[in-house]
Order: structure tokens, then C-alpha cells, then sequence
């Protein structure tokens, strides 16, 4: 656990960047620091590995105070992102990776399997190992930055906007990945975004902070939408957040309708025999998308298919259930179990009405509170 | 006129001999690598720590400006009648001969390994901090292999300068390819002063070959651009180099 007590850091022009923060970053969680630009964000993340010195208060990880650590120690042991990946140019891809191991003195070779191991855990193709920082793309540079952070296997992990300098549908991909690889791995993470939807998505608990770098607020995402602690919460957190929210809402029990479907290949009278309203098409279980009987002269095939809607899983958010009704040309929402198989399908105003009997914030217990 | 200059060229007397071309062209590579070999070791190192710490830089800028002004042969006799008479036997000459070659060579040499720390991309080294790096292995792991390509430049320019500028050994007495100005001059042998310089100029040039092909070997290609950029990401190449475009439309990377 990363944990700040009253930590201040005032420049030495005067500016208070951070002022008397305390919170608690558990072991084995994700804890965003979002907030508007400049409200000290980046100096609270540098100053857990001591990039920055506080001028008060302390941070402690799993119990050790930093300031009695020996900075460079500390930071082998501490896992850094940084936005522009900072990779090293003159070094190749392999090489960047194999940094810090090679600093804590692992033989080359044991360094350099190591850090092939870990290109492929970022999805990285072991081709790009003897390339160049500058032949790779903005998305797969910040990929090499993340395993080159998790070289040595750094219990704790700092992120400061590591995702920010690339296109969204890039960002995203990223992102998931992210959660995909800490869902194995476990790490404590710190990791600052100024998104707050980057922040809600990744967060287990999100430190919201205002300029001068104090906390507004500290909670699990579903109850930071659900519940702003006052108006600068609430207009950071921004509009739809009731929308949004319904993402940490876990679903409530609805009962799907049967939905007739046809398979792929079938023949349009076939189609137009079950009704003249939009027509699900399976292929194997599986939901493949809509069809329109009228607009239908050929047996069905995947270039037919209206590709708009979106599939939900029974057990999963409010959000996803109703966003899936929400797009769907026929108004009814596609749920699939685990496995992807059709359970059935539901309307917008079913999810609504079942809506009322569920819990407004998640049961996620709010972190507990830092005492003095 | 070209012609005199050519038969005075390839006159095999003028290849012989004590007083041969091959004699006063190793001569002058003594007297300009001994000189840029002395600003290397001084000025590198002064440019790296100024680059690294940042501290310094405002002296390192006003001695590079000043050492530039300083005219050559103003200095070599300032210094032959300061040092010359202080040093014994013919040292006495070539100490202050090299005293004007070191001051011409330091200026590029010291702005090129600051101006190449400097330059290293901040991101890099606040990684490579952050990643417990100390400061020696922050210089010597990160910002001197990347101001490498700096470090060359001004080095090169050094060697330039230099070799173009020993031919003042002559007026002093020494050797080198000095002495065919020096000597043509006092017999009006045109052809003699024109083929010692186009012998200095052909020798600056290859010194220079020579640098960069060192260069090359040493500077790590991911600083050079000299990859190519596969565009199987479907991304524009980072080189505007053409002849990297070669290597792309073939798809490999050198
Ligand atoms: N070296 C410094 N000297 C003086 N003030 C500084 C220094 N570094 C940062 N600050 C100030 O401290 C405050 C917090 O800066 P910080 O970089 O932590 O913000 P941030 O939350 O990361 O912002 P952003 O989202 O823009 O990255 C800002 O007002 C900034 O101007
Ligand atoms: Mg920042």
C-alpha cells in the first residue's frame, strides 16, 4: 500500500502544488488521480518515487517511509510510465526493456529473455524487438514504456497520463489491455489521468483533486458519479454521469424474451415467415446481427447484416443492457450468456422499469479512511 | 595554370625524399589530430558536465564565443614570444603551435557535446532517472551515447578547421604542408603554393571520410534515422533521407 499523510509540496516560487494530501493506494488496486490541469496531479505521482522531494507530511509504501530509502533503490523497485514513453532512442526495443534488470545487474542473457517475455505480454510481435524507439508507432512505443516498467517485476506501479498522447480508438485498445494485464498481475498502481472517463474506467478508487492539489474526493468510480461530494466534483465528473454511472450498476434480474431468429444462409421467404419486423440471425448460438425481410431478395449472408447493435451479457452492467436495447434497429436489446450464446433479448423500457429495484451505488465498500 | 599545378602534382621528385609530400602530409596530420586530441580530451568532457548539470553553461557559451574570435596568427606569435623563449629547443616552436590549434578546436568541440546533452529528448532522461539510474549512468548510458551525432559534428568541424589552419607550422619553421605556400610564396612558385593547397584540402577531406565513417560504427543507427520506418503501421517514414525510401519500398530495415 501507497500511503500519503498531509503530504505539501510548495515550489520554491511559492506555488503550492500539493497541499496536505492523505489517501491510501491499496495493495493490488488501481487508484486514479484525476483533476483539471495543474492542480498537482504529476507532483503527487514524483513524489512517491522521490523525482520530487515533499516539503512536508510523508509517504510510506507497505510501511517503509520513502525519505529513509535510498532514491535510486527505491525507483528499481518502483515501476514508471510517463506520457511520451521516454523511451531511450539509441537503444533498441529489447534493450529499452531489459534496462532496469540490467541495472539491477541480471546477466544479459536472463535480462533479454525477460524482456521478450514481456513484449509479448503487452501484445507486442517479437519483430519489433530489434527495432528503434523511432520505428515504432505512438501506440506501440507506449506499449514498449509499460514493459519496460514491468521489467523487474516492481510490486508497484507509477502512470503518469500514459495514454494520453495517442488516438482514442489506440487509447482504448490500450486501456483494455491495461485491465487485462492487471487482472494478472496484480500490481499497486498509482495512475494520473486529467480524463475522467479514463479515470472511472480504470480506477478501483478515484482521487478526484482541485488545484493547490487537494482531495475532493475519494471513492469507487460508481460512487463518484452516483454521489459528487460537491459542485466541483459534480461539474468535473461532467454531464451523463447518470448514464455513465449505470456502468458500476450491477444489472437487475431481468427475464429476457424469447427472440425467433434464423440462421445464417436462410432462404428470405424463410426470413419474411417469422416476421416483418427485424429479424435476428444466429450462426451456431452465436448473435450475428439484424436483418430487414423486406430488404432481403438473396439468402442471408454476413454482408447483409445490420452491424449496428450492440450485445450484452445478462450478468453484466445496466449500462452495456441498455445501451444494447438503445442500439439495436429492432429496439430489443441482445443478451448472451458467458459464452456468447442468445439468452433472449429486452426492451429499453424493460431495463428502465427494472431499474427502480436496484441499488443506486455499487456495493463496493468506500475505501477506508486515512486516520491521522 | 591547372596544368603547372597538376604537373607539379604528379612530379615523382616532389613524392621523395626527406622533404616529400608523404613526409609533410604526415607531418600535418601529426601536428592537427595531436591538436584536436588535446580539445577532445579537455573540451568533451567539460561539454558533457556542463550539458548534465546545467551548470557552467553561461561560461561554456562565452568561451566558445571568445575562443572563436581569437585570430589565429595574432596568438601563434603572442604565444611564441610568451612560451617560446620558456621551453627549450624546438619545442619552444611546436607548443605554441599547438596552443593556436587546441583554442581554434575547442570552440566546436565543447558547443557540440554540450549542445548534444542538451538536445537529449528531457523525456529519456527523466525515464531513465525514474528508473534509478544515477547521474554518472544517466551521462554515460543515455546523454553521451545520444549527443554522440553532436559530439561528432563538432569534432569534425574541429578537424576542418585545424588541418586547414596548421599550415601556419610553416611560418614558424616547421613542417608540414605549410612549407609549399611558405616556400612557393618566397620563390613565386605558383604552382607549388596552388598544389600544397589543394593537398591540404584533399586531406581535410579525407579526415573527414575517415570521422564519419567512424561515426557510423559508433553512433547507434537509432539516432540516425538511417532504419527506414516499415510502414506496415501505415505510417510515414521518419527520415526524410531519400535514400531511406529505397530501403522502405523494399521493406527491410539495415
Ligand atoms: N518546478 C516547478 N516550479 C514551480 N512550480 C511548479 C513546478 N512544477 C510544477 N509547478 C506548478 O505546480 C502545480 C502542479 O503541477 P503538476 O505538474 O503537478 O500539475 P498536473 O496536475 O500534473 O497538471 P497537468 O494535468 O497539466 O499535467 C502547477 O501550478 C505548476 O505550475
Ligand atoms: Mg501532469
Amino acid at each position: 500500500m501507497i500511503r500519503f499523510e498531509g503530504v505539501t509540496k510548495e515550489y520554491a516560487d511559492g506555488t503550492t502544488a500539493v497541499g496536505g494530501l492523505s489517501l491510501n493506494a491499496p495493495t493490488g488496486a488501481i487508484t486514479v488521480l484525476v483533476g483539471p490541469s495543474g492542480c498537482g496531479k504529476t507532483t503527487s505521482l514524483r513524489m512517491v518515487n522521490r523525482m520530487i522531494e515533499p516539503t512536508a507530511g510523508r509517504i510510506t509504501i507497505d510501511g517503509e517511509d520513502t525519505a529513509t530509502m535510498d532514491p535510486a533503490r527505491l525507483r528499481r523497485g518502483i515501476g514508471y510510465v510517463i506520457q511520451h514513453a521516454g523511451l531511450f532512442p539509441h537503444r533498441t526495443v529489447v534493450d529499452n526493456v531489459a534496462t532496469v534488470p540490467r541495472l539491477l545487474g541480471w546477466d544479459r542473457r536472463k535480462a533479454r529473455d525477460r524482456s521478450m517475455e514481456l513484449l509479448e505480454r503487452v501484445g507486442l510481435p517479437a519483430e519489433l524487438a530489434r527495432r528503434y524507439p523511432h520505428q515504432l508507432s505512438g501506440g506501440q512505443q507506449q506499449r514498449v514504456g509499460v514493459a519496460r516498467a514491468l521489467a523487474a517485476d516492481p510490486p508497484v506501479m507509477l502512470m503518469d497520463e500514459p495514454f494520453s498522447a495517442v488516438d482514442p480508438v489506440v487509447r482504448e485498445q490500450l486501456q483494455d489491455e491495461f485491465l487485462r494485464l492487471q487482472a494478472e498481475l496484480g500490481k499497486t498502481i498509482l495512475f494520473v489521468t486529467h480524463d475522467i472517463d479514463e479515470a472511472v474506467k480504470l480506477g478501483d478508487q478515484v482521487a478526484v483533486l482541485r488545484v493547490g492539489g487537494r482531495l475532493a474526493q475519494l471513492d469507487a468510480p460508481g460512487r463518484l458519479l452516483a454521489d459528487p461530494a460537491d459542485d466541483f466534483v459534480a461539474e468535473f465528473v461532467g454531464r451523463d454521469r447518470g448514464y455513465r454511472g449505470l456502468a458500476f450498476r450491477p444489472a437487475p434480474p431481468l427475464e429476457p424474451r424469447e427472440e425467433p431468429t434464423v440462421p445464417l444462409g436462410a432462404a428470405p421467404e424463410e426470413v419474411r415467415r417469422v416476421t416483418a419486423d427485424w429479424v435476428l440471425v444466429v450462426d451456431a448460438g452465436r448473435p450475428v446481427g439484424w436483418v430487414e425481410p423486406r430488404a432481403i431478395d438473396a439468402p442471408v449472408t454476413t454482408d447483409r447484416l445490420h452491424r449496428g447493435g450492440t450485445v450484452a451479457r445478462l450478468d453484466g452492467s445496466l449500462r452495456a443492457i441498455l445501451d444494447a436495447a438503445l442500439s439495436s434497429p429492432s429496439g430489443r436489446g441482445v443478451l448472451v450468456d458467458d459464452d456468447g450464446l442468445l439468452l433472449g433479448t429486452v426492451t429499453a423500457s424493460a431495463v428502465v422499469a427494472a431499474l427502480d429495484g436496484v441499488p443506486r451505488t455499487d456495493p463496493v465498500e468506500p475505501p477506508e479512511p486515512v486516520e491521522r | 595554370m591547372t596544368r603547372d599545378v597538376l604537373d607539379w602534382l604528379l612530379d615523382g621528385a616532389h613524392w621523395q625524399g626527406g622533404e616529400g609530400i608523404p613526409l609533410r602530409v604526415w607531418q600535418h596530420v601529426a601536428y592537427s589530430l595531436i591538436a584536436v586530441g588535446i580539445a577532445a580530451v579537455l573540451a568533451v568532457p567539460a561539454g558533457l558536465w556542463v550539458g548534465h548539470t546545467g551548470r557552467g553553461r553561461f561560461l561554456a557559451v562565452n568561451l566558445v564565443g571568445i575562443l572563436r574570435a581569437v585570430p589565429s596568427l595574432g596568438l601563434l606569435f603572442a604565444s611564441l614570444m610568451i612560451l617560446g623563449p620558456k621551453i627549450p629547443g624546438e619545442l619552444g616552436v611546436h607548443v605554441p603551435v599547438q596552443v593556436v590549434l587546441v583554442v581554434l578546436a575547442m570552440p566546436p568541440v565543447l558547443a557540440g557535446a554540450y549542445a548534444g546533452v542538451e538536445a537529449v529528448d528531457p523525456a529519456a532522461r527523466d525515464a531513465a532517472r525514474g528508473m534509478g539510474m544515477q547521474g554518472r549512468d544517466v551521462l554515460l548510458r543515455v546523454e553521451l551515447p545520444c549527443a554522440l551525432p553532436l559530439v561528432f559534428s563538432g569534432l569534425r568541424s574541429a578537424v576542418l578547421q585545424v588541418v586547414a589552419t596548421a599550415t601556419l607550422a610553416a611560418t614558424v619553421g616547421l613542417g608540414g604542408l605549410g612549407r609549399y605556400l611558405i616556400d612557393g610564396l618566397a620563390v613565386r612558385d605558383y604552382a607549388q603554393m596552388a598544389g600544397g593547397a589543394v593537398l591540404v584540402a584533399a586531406l581535410a577531406l579525407l579526415l573527414d571520410l575517415l570521422a564519419a565513417t567512424l561515426q557510423r560504427l559508433v553512433v547507434s543507427p537509432g539516432l540516425t534515422g538511417k532504419t527506414g520506418r516499415r510502414t506496415a503501421a501505415g505510417e510515414t517514414a521518419a527520415s526524410s533521407d531519400p535514400r531511406d525510401v529505397g530501403v522502405l519500398t523494399e521493406g527491410s530495415t539495415r
